[in-house]
Formats: C-alpha cells, sequence, structure tokens
C-alpha cells in the first residue's frame, strides 16, 4: 500500500511488520456533494490493539467509521479485513465479518428487557432461559454484571452500556468501534470499562476507541490516528505523549490555555433557599430542598450524570418553570422566585441553556433576531413601544461575532446554518456580552470542539472576574475542574455542599455523582 | 442506478420562496388544461374562459375585488394563526357569528337608526367572531384537545344555529316564509361607490389597510416576532419569556374577529339581510389563500385576487362550456396540494443522483 503517500503511511509500515492487519483502510475518500468528509484516508488495526481515533467535531471521524461500519460507502479507495478486499454493504454485512459497534446514544427499548433487548439484535433469537444463561455468564466474564431479565427502564446509564457492549460482544467480534463510550459515565464506570476493554484486547479482540478524552486515550489506547480536516494528519503513540500535544496534533495549532487568577469575591448574588419543586413530568426529576449561594466574582460548576435534576434546575432558575415561592431563588438581593424570565434578566441575570438549536436559538432566525430573543426585555432598547429595532441586534451580532471568533458565511446567517461551536460561541457570547451580574450556563461546551471550547471557558472567567456570579451546571468534569472556584454534586434532585475546587479531586466528585451527592443533601437538610 | 434525491439546503432558498407560488400556479394551469381536454374541450380554450376570462370586463374586475375582499382579511387572521402553529380551520363558522353577533342592532333594534349602527355592527361582528373563536383555543390550552377538529366541528354548529336563527326567532314577518330576516336599514348596509367605473364598497380599502398593518407588525414589531419565535420554537420562545398559551388565544381571538368582520360586511354589501347561507365558504377557502400567500400580508394580497378569479372561472366555464362550476373547488384543492408540495423548494434542492454517490446521510 501506499506508493509516496507521506510520513504518515511510512510511519504505519514501520509500525506494522510483518503481520497482517486486522483492519485496514486504504486511501478512502467520501464526498458528499461538494463536501469531502474523508479525503485519502489510511488507517491500520491490528488485532487485539486498542487504537484511538482522535480529532475534533466535524474533522471526519464518525464519516470514516460508518464507513468501516457499512452504514456508509466509500466515494474510492478500499477496505481490507485480513489482507483481503471486501465491501462492507451494509451494518449486517459488518456484522458478519466480525466488526461490532457500541454507540453514543443507545438504541435500547426501555420498556423490555436486557434479554428481550438482546435477542432483537441476534439474527434468529429468541428470548429464552438459554439466551438468559449466555448472557449472564458472558456479562460476569468481563466484569459487566447484568441481569438478563432487569427492564431497561430500570437500568442506569452505565448499565445500559454494558447491555450494549454484552450484545456486541454475543457476536462474537474481532473488531469493537466504541464511540464516546465514556461520555456518560462516572469516573468509576469509566474505569470499570477501561478493564473490561483491556482484558477484550488481551484476548485478542481489537477496539477502535473514539473519544475526545485525552486523558483516557492516554492511559488506554496502544496506537492513535489523528484527523483533521478530513484527513489523517499524524500517528501517535498515545503514551509518548502528553495531552497537550495530542491536542496540539488534533486542533493543529497551539491551543491557549484558560488561565484563572482568584477573583475578588463580592456579594451573594445567588441564592438558592430550600429550592424545592415536585416535576410535573413522568420522566422529570424533582428538586429537593437545594441551598447554594454563588458570590459576585466566583464561578461555581454544578457537577452531575445527565438526568439526575439539571434541566429541572436550570428552568428553575431562569424562571420557564414557575416556583412555589418567591425567596426560593434570590438574585442580587432580590426574591426572584416568581418572577418570569425577563424580569429575572432585568435584574441582571442571563441564561444559557443546555439545547442550542431549540431553545438557547430558533434555527430558522437570523442570528440579530435570535438576539432580540433574549434581549428584547433586557431594557438595552432594543424593543421599544412594541417596535423591534433589528439594526441595533445586527450592530450587537458584529460585536460578539469578533468578540468569540464566530465563523459565519454570510453577514446575518440563519442559526441553523452555523456549526455547533460557532454557535455556542454565538449563544454564549449573547449573554456575555450584556455583562450580566449574574450568568446562568448549562453545559457551555457540550460538543464544541477545543478551540471554541477554550474561548468559552475563559470568557466565563473573565466575566466572573470583572464581577459576575457564574453557575455552571456541566458533565464534564474536565472542564469544571478548569473554570470552577467551588463545586457542587447535583444527584437526583439532591446538590451536595458546594465545596472548593482546590480540595477536590475528580475521583471525590465522581463518588459524589454516583449517589453520594443525596447522602450529603440529605444530612445538610 | 439514477434517481431524483432532495438536498437540504443550509439556508431557505429566498429565490424560491418567490418562485415556489408561482410554480404552484403554473401547475395548476397544466392541471386545469388536462382536466378540459379530459373533458373533451380545447386546453388553451378552457384555461381562456376560466383563467382570464372573467378579468377581462371591468364588471369582472369589481367581481374579482367583491370575492378577493372577504378572502383577504380572512386569511390574514389565519396567517397569524399558521405562523404561530394554530390550526384554526374554522374561519367559517366564526366569520357566521361574527355576521349574526353583527346583525343584532338591525334586527332586533330596527328602529335604532343612526351612523352609529355602521361601526357599531362591524365592531360587534368582530367580538362575536372572536369569542367564538377562543372556544377550540381553550379547549386546546386547557384539556389539550386538537384544535383542527374542534375549530372545524363548529363551523357545523355555526351553519346550524344560523339556519335557525333564520327560520325561527329571527325570521322576518314580511317574509313570505322565506327563511330571511327583515332588510337591513340605511345605516346598517354598505353602499358602493363609483372609482373609475368599478363600484367598490368600504371592504377593500379596509382589507388594503389590515395587509399593510399587519405587514409592518410581522416585520417589525415584537408582537410579530413573538408569532413567528412561538410557532418555530415553543421552548426558545419561552426562553424569550413569551406564553405559548397566551399566543394561542390571541391568534385564535385575531383570526376569529377577522373573519367576523369579513362576514358581517359580506352580509352588510351584497346580501342586506340574514339568510341560511351567508358565505359560500370563504372562511375554508381563506386557508388556501394564506398559504399560496406563503402567509405573508402582501403574498395574501395577491394570492386572494388569483383565488378569487377561480370563483369566477368557475361561473364562466358554466356558461362558456356548460361544465360544472364545482371545477373551481377542484382547482383550489388542487393549487393547495401544489403549493405545499412546491414549498419543499423552499428548503431542499432536487438533485439528479447516479450510481454510489447517493448515499444520503449526514457526515
Amino acid at each position: 500500500m501506499g506508493e509516496g503517500t507521506g510520513d504518515s503511511t511510512g510511519e504505519m509500515l514501520r509500525r506494522v511488520g510483518g503481520d497482517t492487519p486486522l483492519l485496514e483502510v486504504r486511501h478512502v475518500t467520501k464526498r458528499f456533494g461538494n463536501f469531502t468528509a474523508n479525503d485519502g484516508v489510511c488507517l491500520k488495526i491490528m488485532p487485539g490493539e486498542i487504537h484511538a481515533l482522535l480529532g475534533e467535531n466535524g474533522a471526519g471521524k464518525s464519516t470514516l467509521v460508518k464507513i468501516i461500519y457499512g452504514s456508509l460507502q466509500p466515494s474510492s479507495g478500499g477496505i481490507f479485513w485480513k489482507g483481503r478486499p471486501v465491501t462492507v454493504g451494509s451494518p449486517a454485512e459488518a456484522r458478519a465479518l466480525g466488526v461490532g459497534m457500541v454507540f453514543q446514544h443507545f438504541s435500547l427499548f426501555d420498556a423490555m428487557t436486557v434479554a428481550e433487548n438482546i435477542a432483537l439484535a441476534l439474527p434468529n433469537c429468541r428470548a429464552t432461559g438459554e439466551l438468559a444463561e449466555t448472557i449472564a455468564r458472558v456479562s460476569s466474564n468481563y466484569g459487566l454484571p447484568l441481569d438478563p431479565d432487569a427492564h431497561i427502564a430500570d437500568l442506569s446509564v452505565g448499565e445500559r452500556q454494558r447491555v450494549e457492549i454484552v450484545r456486541c460482544l454475543l457476536q462474537n467480534p474481532e473488531l469493537i468501534i466504541m464511540d464516546e463510550p465514556t461520555s456518560v459515565l462516572t469516573p468509576q464506570e469509566a474505569d470499570q470499562l477501561f478493564v473490561t476493554l483491556r482484558r477484550l484486547a488481551a484476548e485478542g479482540c481489537a477496539i477502535l476507541y473514539i473519544s475526545h478524552r485525552l486523558e483516557e486515550v492516554r492511559a488506554l489506547c496502544h496506537h492513535a490516528t489523528i484527523m483533521r480536516r478530513a484527513k489523517v494528519v499524524a500517528e501517535a503513540d498515545p503514551a509518548k505523549e502528553t495531552v497537550n500535544t495530542l491536542a496540539q496534533l488534533m486542533v493543529g495549532n497551539e491551543i491557549t490555555r484558560v488561565t484563572r487568577e482568584k477573583g475578588k469575591l463580592g456579594p451573594e448574588a445567588i441564592l438558592l433557599k430550600g429550592l424545592t419543586q415536585v416535576s410535573q413530568d413522568a420522566f422529570g426529576v424533582s428538586l429537593q430542598d437545594i441551598n447554594l449561594s454563588v458570590r459576585a466574582g466566583e464561578i461555581v460548576a454544578i457537577a452531575g450524570i445527565a438526568g439526575n435534576g439539571q434541566k429541572e434546575l436550570f428552568d428553575a432558575l431562569s424562571g420557564e418553570e414557575p416556583l412555589e415561592k418567591e425567596d426560593m431563588v434570590i438574585f442580587a438581593g432580590e426574591a426572584a422566585g416568581l418572577m418570569d424570565i425577563n424580569e429575572r434578566r432585568l435584574l441582571g441575570a442571563a441564561f444559557v441553556p443546555e439545547e442550542r438549536l431549540g431553545h438557547g436559538a430558533v434555527p430558522a432566525l437570523k442570528l440579530s433576531e435570535n438576539v432580540v430573543l433574549t434581549r428584547h426585555g433586557t431594557g438595552e432598547g432594543i424593543a421599544r413601544r412594541g417596535f423591534t429595532r433589528f439594526g441595533k441586534a445586527g450592530r450587537i451580532v458584529e460585536t460578539v461575532t469578533s468578540l468569540f471568533d464566530v465563523r459565519k458565511g454570510v453577514l446575518d446567517p440563519e442559526a441553523r446554518s452555523l456549526s455547533g461551536g460557532n454557535l455556542q460561541k454565538f449563544v454564549v457570547g449573547r449573554e456575555v456580552e450584556r455583562t450580566p451580574k449574574i450568568l446562568i450556563v448549562a453545559q457551555p461546551t457540550w460538543g464544541v470542539d477545543a478551540g471554541a471550547a477554550a474561548v468559552i471557558r475563559q470568557s466565563l472567567i473573565d466575566l466572573s472576574r470583572k464581577g459576575a456570579a457564574i453557575l455552571v451546571i456541566s458533565q464534564d468534569l474536565d472542564e469544571i475542574f478548569e473554570i470552577a472556584d467551588r463545586i457542587a454534586v447535583i444527584s437526583r434532585g439532591y446538590l451536595s455542599r458546594a465545596e472548593d475546587a482546590d480540595t477536590l479531586t475528580t475521583e471525590k466528585v465522581g463518588l459524589l455523582m454516583a449517589g453520594g451527592a443525596e447522602k450529603k443533601g440529605a444530612a445538610a437538610a | 442506478m439514477m434517481r431524483l434525491e432532495l438536498v437540504k439546503r443550509s439556508e431557505k432558498s429566498r429565490l424560491m420562496s418567490v418562485l415556489s407560488p408561482v410554480v404552484a400556479v403554473a401547475l395548476t394551469v397544466v392541471f386545469a388544461g388536462i382536466v378540459f381536454a379530459a373533458q373533451g374541450h380545447n386546453p388553451l380554450t378552457g384555461i381562456w374562459y376560466f383563467f382570464l376570462e372573467p378579468i377581462t370586463s371591468l364588471w369582472g374586475v369589481e367581481q374579482l375585488i367583491t370575492k378577493a375582499t372577504p378572502l383577504v382579511i380572512i386569511a390574514l387572521g389565519l396567517s397569524v394563526c399558521y405562523l404561530s402553529n394554530n390550526w384554526n380551520i374554522g374561519a367559517e363558522g366564526q366569520l357566521t357569528i361574527g355576521a349574526i353577533v353583527g346583525s343584532i342592532p338591525p334586527i332586533l333594534f330596527p328602529d335604532f337608526v343612526n351612523p352609529v349602527v355602521l361601526p357599531l355592527m362591524l365592531l360587534m361582528a368582530m367580538a362575536g367572531g372572536a369569542l367564538y373563536a377562543l372556544i377550540p383555543a381553550k379547549l386546546k390550552t386547557v384539556f389539550g384537545t386538537n384544535e383542527i377538529l374542534t375549530s372545524l366541528m363548529l363551523v357545523y354548529c355555526s351553519n346550524l344555529f344560523l339556519d335557525w336563527m333564520v327560520r325561527g326567532p329571527w325570521r322576518s314577518p314580511q317574509g313570505y316564509n322565506f327563511p330571511i330576516t327583515i332588510d337591513f336599514h340605511e345605516w346598517a348596509v354598505l353602499n358602493a361607490v363609483d372609482v373609475g367605473g368599478i363600484y367598490l364598497n368600504l371592504s377593500a380599502p379596509i382589507a388594503l389597510l389590515l395587509v399593510i398593518v399587519l405587514a409592518v407588525v410581522m416585520r417589525s414589531t415584537l408582537k410579530g416576532f413573538e408569532i413567528r419565535v412561538l410557532g418555530q420554537s415553543p421552548r426558545a420562545g419561552s426562553f424569550a419569556g413569551f406564553s405559548t398559551r397566551r399566543m394561542t388565544a390571541f391568534a385564535f381571538a385575531l383570526s376569529g374577529a377577522l373573519a367576523g368582520l369579513a362576514g358581517m360586511m359580506v352580509v352588510m354589501s351584497e346580501i342586506g339581510k340574514l339568510q341560511p347561507v351567508i358565505s359560500p365558504g370563504y372562511g375554508f377557502t381563506a386557508i388556501i389563500v394564506a398559504f399560496l400567500g406563503r402567509l405573508n400580508p402582501i403574498g395574501i394580497l395577491i394570492a386572494g385576487l388569483v383565488i378569487a378569479s377561480s370563483y369566477l372561472g368557475g361561473e364562466a366555464i358554466q356558461t362558456s362550456l356548460q361544465m360544472s362550476s364545482k371545477l373551481a373547488t377542484v382547482i383550489q384543492g388542487v393549487l393547495l396540494f401544489f403549493v405545499l408540495a412546491a414549498d419543499t423548494l423552499i428548503l431542499y434542492k432536487v438533485r439528479l443522483v447516479t450510481g454510489r454517490e447517493g448515499e444520503s446521510a449526514h457526515a
């Protein structure tokens, strides 16, 4: 392979030695119309290798994986399985070859049992006692204990992932593709998963591991292929790299590190006193007597696994869900519990919800109109006597664009035409530009590439050091430790006491995320 | 393997937003030609009589404006409903109830004859239509019922109510037992005046004024912004501090009021009394007008004229080709189909695909 294709191929040849790779992707190019998602991509995976595939959002990782798994066909180039050329026409054909995949978003039926879900995926298989036995055996063998008769709805996210993995293992794969497997796990659950993966690798099963978390890639993977803008730009041995050098390979230039100095603390700007709210939604989480204070000049982060009350807490703070008592939420000394969102904004509060499109911004509206969306009621004259002033909103778009380096094709595009990272910069920038006294932001850098994430995080720190009280609700522990002065953890609607970030470790927060916060929250109450 | 594929555009196509109704009208004309041919007529003759002949005379233009006026007024209200994601299908009923309520002064107080009666009737008609429209709105916000069904069913209630009123309590003693009310007095009717050979009454300028007002409201007021935001994304709307419930009530009340106004003006200008049938389905046809006009006030004005001409065209082919005037309804329906189909072009472009390039997916 690879006559004159550059350094990366040469490196690969050196590494491979005489063995035949399990899977080889040769010069695969995939075009969607004018857009090239994969450009001459080469990849070799050896048996028993844990192979990391790294790259920012939009680098072309998902496209490559879809090609390997048969859900997309390459425009040119080929795939070789154990040295022989193959055409993977569909995921079923991929599975027949011995390629399994564990998706980032689970595809399980909530109302069915573990065994039933697994039976659905296997050809000609029913949820019999025999299958249940096999599930129990395989799952305990690999340290993934599962009850075959449990209903999916009753399982934690980590357990659901186990179901996906066991389902994959039952098809005796030789290559398992894992897409961001730890994004939903606590640190402890992730460690458990790594044990399983190492065990699988030791038995000769190869793993193609896709992750944003460079720490774990370093700890786990034998080899890394790094993609940038549709091309493979580097191959590396992750153990010999640092997180920083890996990140640089991904982004292509030096990432500006977020800098943080201790801020000067002012008065309490956000005060939650016994915030309790019964969820109206059958699948919602009730907030249980939440107490918290955030002072001007500091960032407090709320960690926790998704679905533990973050959404409900955000809605209660923003005023989208009405509260029972006005003093449950106090902003800048004013009891705001009964105020609507715009009255709270008038007190100097600003909000950035988790969902960019459809909540933080209207997809089909222009950016200037999306400025009006959150700033028409802030007393800045963007709406006066019932008339909107889109010109003024347009100037705000310009300011936000230059401050946050929002990349867009035309002057005032529709929100949906922006990439995730750019839209997130806009949605955060739209609020930060107002210099609010209080900022409540959920998942500030969720699904955003490293460059944009650094810009957003730095802007939050800078805003707080100018005297704003900031509350960040996030699942990303790296982010939390990077920006937060104090950290609290939410678990099933309980909030633990916020503690100094310097005195906490990832492990400690992880334990709280796994349920420790409930006891602490209950004890504090 | 060759096939056509729809490719999503990253932004709405401004060109297609303007062109899609034109495409739809063109396809409808072709369809009409096929129908004429199938009926044994020369398609071109049929198209001439249906689409063009009616507007070759001043009288035809006058008829066109008269028919277009209520369609435009009702469609303006409906456009606010549809833009805010409220599906009011019952404008015909709101029109009827509005006309009944607005007719109270001349029928129950025939001796109260002075200039106040005219605006009073219009205001009462608007209030009646609005209140009647609030029934499906409240059912939606309080009980979560589907407003398409409730608003539609209330049309039949209102029509039967009108029928009963003109046969029962409000039947004219001098009407030889015909199901009609007494004739409205001089201050309860709209008189037409000569405008360059065309006789027009007050309703056409009112419609024009409403077009301009709504265009300004939608383009540059916070209310117009609220309507668009809540229609596209209720969650983002609540993040902006807008209330979906209040918007439902507002949109229904506004469209009901405008339907009531239109119904009253039809009665006051063309009929001069109440009778079992006061509208040839303006409330339903206005739905087509609203969509053909892209839910845009100016577009609705043009669409109203286009659709009104199909009413005239139906009469024209009846007299000249001895075809059923029901063909007009068929063509209106087909036009709506083509409008909705052509709208796809705004967000998608059509591409001819060969071979493997066709795998549709996003990278």
